[in-house]
């Protein structure tokens, strides 16, 4: 579906263009939209960041001068960088994680029958049906002391006394790698569906071993797919407030919710601004990087 | 990611507010509307429908969890609330920052019904209530699963903050799950009560020494959160909690009407606990002033506020409702404590920005652990 779904989105984009008589109009949609929704917010956060706390509404003020004051209070406490730091972390190993989960199940997905094929895509992205909090929220009720799993594994004798996973850094892996498989599985599937099988025919004939044809060729043709997977569940992962809110234990540290308590407990919004500022800078460069990647695929395929 | 747009979204909410800031002039007769933000399961419905019957004013009706929440709505300004509730520790901040209006009293006769022994108190956050009235009252205190800690240890001091601060107490509980709330400004206090401390200190170096006490008992605590503690305690997932009184007399009710093999109990320390009030108030721009002080003085009718009090089961602070309250409302010493026990209630004032920094810091290591 992913595949086919490229050829007619193409011409429909030329006929569009066509029927505007120009490029410039379809183009500027998009650049206006980001100049709106991305840029114009981002500066305004840019400017509060350059503040200073202040008793008033709003609760700041560019009296005591407009410097990087903020910024240099990220350095000098080690909890901000512990907190990216630590917020890089557990969506790295999350991405992972995903990614060893997804791949089987977008490689059996590619090798299904054509006819079962649309029923899998759609049981992978039916969750997005229910709200993404009411899914977090399931899951305390799956993880909790006398939850689900606990009197499950009991049930059947696997264990003596409950588990304790709920409000550890477990459940909020497990909430991140659940809530984020799908944006895993889709790009995979897309590019494991375009492969041309008969490489791997051609590989069995010549000897090679399935285990290492699959290595050799599958994985190296699917590297778009593992790409795009990875960043589409490390970016959104990195700046996580909800899942370690809910699943989480106190000690889990995420830049998340460090910036929640700066803006909310503390009321400091030039300084929360500066958090924000820094961690949109961290994950630009990975964006950019996946952008560039992106391009020169287009070029090779073009 | 998500943190990130909401952070935008509110910014930009606060610009377009700015921009906006020029303001409105009350209009001499407002439109039949009065807009309240108040606390999540915090009235009887009821209420609204018999102020809506009687002045035919709509009542819009909205609900938060936070002082963090309607405090951040407040600051960015522009709420269109007539009504709000702040904790009376947050609304002397803002009312510093200049969010409310002053009160016209005469437009409040039922002010002759409210209890001395609580204005009293809110005198210190609101001099001479210029801005605010209560609406209820209560305490910070402990709510325990009463089975799960006799089984552990039988003569476990249910009635002291032991329970939490000693850590050879607290860690005979700590596989049966502890939960505190997210609340540095309540939860230093009390640490510091235990110490024999003032609970009020602004002192860098008391709260350090509070700081170094919850550290202490901190690998025990499952997990710090302002509002989970109230399925958790009536589900059986967890069996202590510092919370709200009346969160955990809702725990206390919803364990019994599952009738759960155990029951849920909430003590006032005898060390003393944080006496905590709720005010309302008037934001500076809100739209229907006029429906605002009608609603506010119709919150203080006796007959009104007891009918409130009986359904969520806080103490409010009107003198002429107490003989229309429940017996069960007003005979239990946890909802209105004896003269004795309210002696040692204690109250908090807020903290100013730089003492603020250095209590959430304190307050982040503690509950990270590092």
């Amino acid at each position: 579906m992913a595949s086919s779904g490229t050829k007619p989105e193409k011409t429909g984009q030329g006929l569009f263009a066509r029927i505007l008589g120009s490029r410039a109009p379809v183009i500027a949609v998009p650049y206006l939209w980001l100049l709106l929704f991305f840029l114009a917010p981002f500066l305004i956060v840019l400017v509060i960041s350059l503040g200073d706390i202040a008793l008033a509404i709003p609760p700041f003020t560019f009296k005591g001068g407009i410097d990087l004051e903020n910024y240099a209070l990220l350095t000098q406490d080690a909890l901000y960088w512990r907190s990216y730091f630590s917020s890089m972390q557990i969506a790295g190993l999350s991405t992972i994680i995903t990614l060893l989960v997804g791949y089987p199940i977008a490689y059996g997905m590619a090798r299904a029958p054509v006819q079962w094929r649309a029923a899998l895509l759609m049981l992978v992205i039916l969750p997005f049906w229910t709200s993404f909090l009411i899914r977090v929220y399931a899951w305390i009720g799956i993880l909790k002391k006398e939850g689900l799993l606990n009197l499950a594994l009991e049930s059947i004798g696997m264990i003596d006394a409950p588990l304790t996973i709920l409000n550890t850094n477990v459940a909020v892996y497990i909430g991140i790698v659940y809530s984020y498989l799908p944006f895993m599985v889709l790009p995979l599937y897309a590019s494991l569906e375009k492969m041309d099988r008969s490489l791997l025919e051609a590989a069995s004939d010549l000897g090679c071993h399935p285990l290492k044809a699959f290595w050799l060729i599958t994985v190296p043709l699917s590297l778009p797919g593992i790409i795009a997977g990875c960043f589409l569940v490390f970016i959104p992962a990195v700046g996580e407030f909800v899942i370690p809110d809910l699943l989480g234990g106190s000690e889990t540290l995420m830049i998340g919710k460090t910036l929640w308590v700066e803006f909310f407990s503390n009321r400091d919004w030039p300084l929360s601004s500066a958090v924000a500022v820094i961690l949109l800078l961290v994950l630009v460069i990975p964006i950019v990087l996946f952008q560039r990647h992106q391009a020169r695929l287009a070029e090779r395929d073009g | 990611m998500k943190a990130t747009t909401k952070l935008l979204a509110t910014a930009a909410a606060a610009a377009i507010s700015m921009a906006a800031m020029a303001g409105l002039p009350a209009r001499a007769d407002e439109e039949k509307v009065v807009r309240v933000y108040n606390w999540s399961d915090y009235i009887d419905e009821e209420v609204l429908k018999d102020f809506e019957k009687e002045t035919g004013i709509k009542v819009v009706y909205d609900t938060f969890d936070s002082n963090e929440i309607l405090e951040t709505k407040l600051l960015a300004g522009k709420t269109g609330y007539d009504v709000v509730v702040p904790s009376a520790g947050f609304m002397s901040r803002q009312i510093q920052a200049g969010v409310f209006q002053k009160l016209d009293k005469a437009k409040l006769p039922n002010l002759k019904n409210m209890w001395d022994v609580v204005q009293k108190r809110t005198e210190v956050y609101d001099p001479g209530g210029a801005h605010s009235v209560n609406y209820m009252w209560g305490t910070t205190g402990i709510g325990y699963n009463v089975e799960a800690i006799k089984e552990r240890m039988p003569d476990a001091p249910t009635d002291s903050w032991a329970m939490i601060f000693d850590p050879d107490v607290v860690s005979k509980f700590k596989d049966c799950g502890i939960h505190v709330l997210d609340a540095p400004a309540e939860i230093i206090p009390a640490a510091l009560r235990y110490l024999g401390e003032d609970p009020d200190s602004k002192d860098p170096e008391k709260i350090k020494k509070a700081e170094e006490l919850l550290m202490k008992v901190r690998p025990n605590i499952q997990k710090f959160h302002s509002s989970e503690y109230i399925n958790a305690l009536a589900n059986g997932d967890i069996c202590i909690a510092v919370g709200w009184s009346g969160d955990i007399f809702q725990a206390r009710d919803r364990a019994a009407e599952a009738k759960k093999e155990f029951s849920v109990e909430y003590a006032i320390p005898k060390e003393g606990a944080l006496m905590w009030f709720d005010m309302l108030a008037i934001p500076k721009d809100a739209p229907h002033p006029e429906n605002a002080h009608k609603f506010i003085d119709y919150m203080m009718r006796p007959d009104v506020i007891a009918k409130a009090s009986n359904y969520v089961f806080y103490a409010n602070g009107n003198k002429a409702s107490q003989e229309l309250l429940e017996k069960e409302v007003m005979e239990d010493p946890a909802v209105y404590p004896s003269e004795e026990v309210l002696e040692k209630l204690y109250t908090t004032t807020a903290y100013e920005p730089k003492v603020q920094r250095v209590v959430t810091r304190a307050w982040t290591r503690v509950k990270t652990g590092q």
